[in-house]
């Protein structure tokens, strides 16, 4: 299995193509929590669909102000469709040329099969990785993970919010 | 290993013996054909396991890819409000291949419920099925049908053989327990 990116390290930046004719950077989404879900390919064929149930999940994921990136090998025409099939309110990425080179640097491509990893990365308002989880390839690791983790990453914010209010105020 | 972060309780659809050894819950939405696959499938396994086994339902509408999920949750909620639930769970499931609003009002008016319609509308029983979405998210449900026994979520085959077989493993378990115990 491959070694992801783990917490502490800066998100490598990244523009790729969201739609055939537009692109999304990371360092674009600076300033709020982004959600990274590398996934293997478009088109599973379960109705628990990783991207169906982030999707069926994303007013939660709002609640932390996080930006919800999907992320695969598969062409911005593929992603069209898919996104078009079921729904989707979030932007999926095209790590298609060169193949999967946005996955490489974050460790999450699969190079025997050539696609992504089921990777997740919670990176922070300053851009560094604040949690990753690398799921083994058939398992759909489901989203409570993440939501602990921007938890975490909210409270940690509140806690040095106020540790910056109480130095002010002595 | 995901767990069940909201424990079993008064509030739950249960079928069997609440001191059952083994207690199975499952997260589904009644528009998944997968978890249409597996309605009779539990029924063979609770049928197998009698009352070693209590069988809970949650609801967990996958809403942006099945219109019909949610409607029906909430209907099998208000059915609940008259002890029917169970009856509603089964007729939505039994009829999946034509689930509709008219059918769901049509196995309402079969339970002797008239006022499904006003039900729906007003979104009466919303909150209840989000509840129970949200409780799942946060145990790890990560598609329909999601299985729980003995609260660690199961990822095997959702097939008879493959269930009855997870459920024994609980079940010499807790009979370990049960004999370290005491």
């Amino acid at each position: 299995m491959a070694r992801i990116l783990a917490p502490g390290t800066t998100a490598p930046d990244f523009t790729l193509p969201v739609t055939p004719d537009q692109s999304l950077s990371l360092r674009d989404l600076r300033g709020q929590p982004v959600v990274l879900a590398c996934y293997p390919a478009d088109w599973s064929p379960v109705c628990g669909d990783q991207m169906a149930l982030y999707n069926e999940i994303l007013p939660e994921f709002q609640k932390y102000k996080a930006e919800v990136l999907g992320i695969s090998v598969d062409g911005p025409w593929c992603h069209a469709a898919f996104a078009r099939d079921r729904h989707l309110h979030f932007p999926l990425l095209s790590d298609f040329e060169p193949k999967g080179a946005v996955a490489k640097e974050y460790g999450a491509y699969r190079d025997k099969e050539g696609v992504c990893e089921r990777a997740l990365f919670v990176i922070d308002e300053k851009g560094v990785i604040f949690w990753s989880y690398l799921s083994p390839v058939a398992v759909n690791p489901g989203a409570e993970g993440i939501l602990e983790a921007l938890e975490n990453l909210e409270k940690k914010g509140q806690s040095h919010g106020q540790l910056e209010s109480s130095r002010r105020a002595s | 290993m995901a767990s069940l972060r909201v424990p079993v309780g008064p509030a739950d659809h249960a079928l069997g013996d609440e001191h059952a050894p083994v207690t199975l819950v499952e997260y589904g939405d009644y528009e998944c054909p997968h978890c249409g696959h597996a309605h009779p499938i539990v029924k063979a396994v609770r049928k197998h396991f009698g009352k070693q086994l209590r069988f809970v339902y949650r609801h967990f509408p996958l809403t942006q890819i099945h219109p019909l999920a949610e409607p029906a949750a909430e209907a099998a909620e208000f059915a609940r409000v008259n002890e029917h639930f169970w009856e509603m769970h089964d007729g939505i499931f039994e009829n999946q291949d034509r689930l509709s609003v008219p059918l769901l009002a049509e196995l309402a008016e079969e339970l002797g419920l008239s006022d499904l319609g006003a039900a729906l509308d007003s979104h009466e029983f919303a909150p209840v099925v989000k509840a129970q979405f949200l409780g799942g998210v946060r145990s790890g449900v990560n598609g329909t049908p999601t299985f729980f026994i003995n609260g660690y979520r199961y990822d095997g085959m959702n097939e008879f053989e493959d269930l009855v077989e997870a459920i024994d493993t609980a079940l010499a378990e807790r009979q370990r327990e049960r004999k370290r115990a005491g």
